[in-house]
């Protein structure tokens, strides 16, 4: 019942074309199959994956054999390449701004893992940047949200802007920043309330706050074990609010994330960050290539496939 | 019954425009399934015995597939009244274990229990299992709070074993109806974690042999094909007796449930339909069915107005 790889997946057809000089049409045909099997497994939205096999068969076609490679390895070449580009360079910096402090919300669905992120992040810029962030508790809906924010705080030693949950999250931003812009914190952090996509008032509330700190990111926070479904979260998110970068969470299952493609490709915001695990360290930047040829299943077929 | 008949409606109003069997038309079916995250096995199979057979009979209009397309998921379906029951016992105390991977809804889904057992007249008591992520037991105290029940709790990072033990010592000495087990959220690749689960559990069983009475696999309706390997994962680990399917108030249809029935059939039991107390509800075959479609019978109706 594992998930089979696009490269299992393709051992018949690759058999079928085995010695021919020319990749047909028929067998990119029988192979553009596999592979769109193998992305619906991998969680890929199938809207995506539609386009996605109408670009890459074009390519495929008429293609000369290299004598490295089969005409299978060829087309998994040809898809990782294609599934790479879809996802993007590697970024994993914030924008900052010109004038501190920089203001960071996190945003998202209901347990996506926007708070531990908020840590994360705080970590990294301490750690790796050497900046002094402020984190903001603007979640004052979700049971002991706070208190788990000021716990995260206490953990990493890193000071926690809150007014209580008895304050409107918009009014909490705002005196988070002016209390950042006192006590020269070159970062705030807002880490704002679950909710979801399709719920007017509180997406509405997501405006206000953005309106009253004009954030200079606005980042969405996606469990990469999101199914189809990502495409309408991401695209909502992003018409609504105007995200500027994506997170993907929970990268350390044994999910194959394929909805880092689907949020990629309706929103064409960069991922910038991958979740490691549940420990404020655990935060890596996103390496498209990885994901590519994770969501493809399969790790050592592209790394012969790179030699060739 | 009444889950094929309700499903025959929404099989109905799907196909409503006569259209010709075609690729076409398997093509949109099989869409439909897997926009839903039914398990891209579980469509595959389907939709290619429903062209097997489409062929063998015959079969050319829509219409005439419709009866057949029913019976093929309603044996996906619920196949027995009780199943979605929790087995509890009406004069000693009631062990309910919830498992699950991160930020799934399980510790909500207790809060929300609790009320409901409360409601019903029954002593509950709240065992705090997550010791590790932050805010986890301050979360689970503000739910017995709210419900007016009492919760079970050691200090942040002790041992969630020991918080078990203690919690179902004192369910006995209080004589309590029901005690609701919270664990931390973990992912089913983590050995150790799920080793860790496995302990908790047997120190419900030596306290009360036939305890756990329920194992609830929380499962976030959002999540794709992943929650197939959530189910095996958890199955193996803590013998799951059923589902809870949460976050359903959003536009995922958890179809994954379907494939999770078919390969594993372990019955959903619960679903989850927002984050207030009250959102709690017993999975109805029926709704859940009519809302897979939902969307293309809305479409079909605003074509046809
Ligand atoms: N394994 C793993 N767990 C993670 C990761 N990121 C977050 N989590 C866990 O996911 C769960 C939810 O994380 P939170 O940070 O509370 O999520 P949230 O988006 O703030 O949730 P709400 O505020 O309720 O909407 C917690 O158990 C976290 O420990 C990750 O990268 N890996
Ligand atoms: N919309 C919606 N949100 C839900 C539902 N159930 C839970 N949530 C939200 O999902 C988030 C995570 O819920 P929790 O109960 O903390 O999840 P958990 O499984 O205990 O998380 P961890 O203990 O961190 O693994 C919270 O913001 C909840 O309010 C539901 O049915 N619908
Ligand atoms: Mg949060
Ligand atoms: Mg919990």
């Amino acid at each position: 019942m594992a998930f089979e790889g696009l490269a299992e997946r393709l051992q018949g057809s690759m058999k079928k074309i085995k010695g021919k000089g020319k990749v047909t049409e028929q067998d990119v045909k029988d192979m553009m199959r596999e592979v769109r099997l193998a992305l619906l497994e991998a969680d890929v939205n199938f809207k995506v994956v539609k386009q996605f096999i109408k670009d890459v068969k074009e390519r495929a076609v008429g293609q000369e054999v290299m004598d490295s490679l089969t005409p299978g390895q060829q087309v998994i070449k040809v898809v990782n390449e294609e599934l790479t580009e879809l996802m993007g360079g590697e970024q994993s910096r914030l924008n900052t701004a010109q004038k501190p402090p920089t203001v960071v919300m996190m945003v998202g669905l209901q347990g996506a893992g926007k708070t531990t992120t908020t840590g994360k992040l705080a970590l990294h810029l301490r750690k790796k940047h050497n900046r002094k962030p402020l984190m903001a508790a603007a979640d004052i809906y979700r049971p002991a949200a706070i208190k788990q924010l000021e716990t995260l705080g206490k953990q990493l030693d890193m000071p926690v802007f809150s007014m209580g949950d008895q304050v409107s999250p918009v009014e909490i931003a705002e005196k988070a920043v002016a209390e950042a812009k006192e006590e020269h914190h070159d970062y705030v952090l807002i880490d704002t309330a679950g909710r979801l996509h399709v719920d007017d008032d509180l997406m509405g509330e997501l405006d206000q706050i953005k309106a009253a700190v004009k954030p200079d990111e606005v980042l969405l926070v996606v469990d990469s074990m999101t199914g189809q479904d990502a495409v309408n979260v991401a695209e909502s998110f992003n018409e609504r609010l105007g995200i500027t970068g994506i997170v993907m969470t929970k990268l350390d299952g044994d999910t194959r994330g394929g909805a880092a493609i689907s949020v990629k490709a309706v929103t064409g915001k960069p991922i910038k960050f991958a979740g490691m695990g549940e420990k404020s360290d655990a935060l890596e930047p996103f390496h498209p290539e990885r994901m590519a040829s994770r969501i493809l299943g399969m790790g050592d077929m592209l790394s012969l496939i790179e030699k060739a | 019954s009444k889950t094929r008949e309700s499903f025959v409606g929404a099989m109905n109003e799907l196909m409503m425009d006569y259209r010709t069997v075609d690729e076409e038309f398997f093509e949109e079916l099989e869409d439909i399934l897997i926009a839903s995250d039914v398990g891209v096995n579980t469509v595959m199979e389907l939709v290619d015995e429903l062209r097997e057979e489409a062929l063998r009979q015959n079969i050319k209009k829509s219409v005439d597939l419709q009866p057949l397309i029913s019976e093929k998921l309603s044996e996906l379906l619920v196949r027995d009244e009780q199943e979605t029951k929790l087995n509890m016992q009406e004069d000693s105390l009631t062990v309910i274990l919830f498992v699950g991977v991160n930020g799934v809804g399980k510790t909500t889904t207790i809060g929300k229990m609790a009320q409901k057992f409360k409601n019903e007249g029954r002593r509950v008591m709240l065992a705090a299992g997550d010791t590790f992520r932050a805010g986890a037991i301050e979360q689970l105290e503000v739910w017995g709070e709210r419900a007016g029940v009492e919760v079970v709790k050691q200090q942040a990072g002790s041992d969630p074993a020991a918080v078990m033990y203690d919690a179902i010592q004192s369910a006995k000495s209080r004589k309590a109806d029901v005690l609701l087990c919270d664990t931390a959220g973990r992912l089913q690749n983590k050995v150790n974690l799920m080793k860790e689960l496995e302990k908790v559990k047997r120190v419900l069983t030596r306290e009360i042999p036939e305890a756990p009475h329920e194992v609830l696999l929380v499962l976030d309706a959002t999540t794709g094909q992943n929650a197939m390997t959530q189910a095996k994962m958890f199955g193996e680990a803590t013998d799951v007796s059923g589902i809870v399917l949460t976050k359903l108030d959003g536009t995922a249809k958890g179809g994954i449930v379907l494939a999770i029935r078919n390969e594993l059939d372990i019955p959903v039991k619960f679903v989850g339909l927002g984050e207030k107390v009250e959102d709690l509800h017993e999975f109805d075959p029926d709704q859940y069915v009519h809302g897979l479609f939902a969307d293309v019978i809305e479409r079909e109706e605003q074509e046809s107005s």
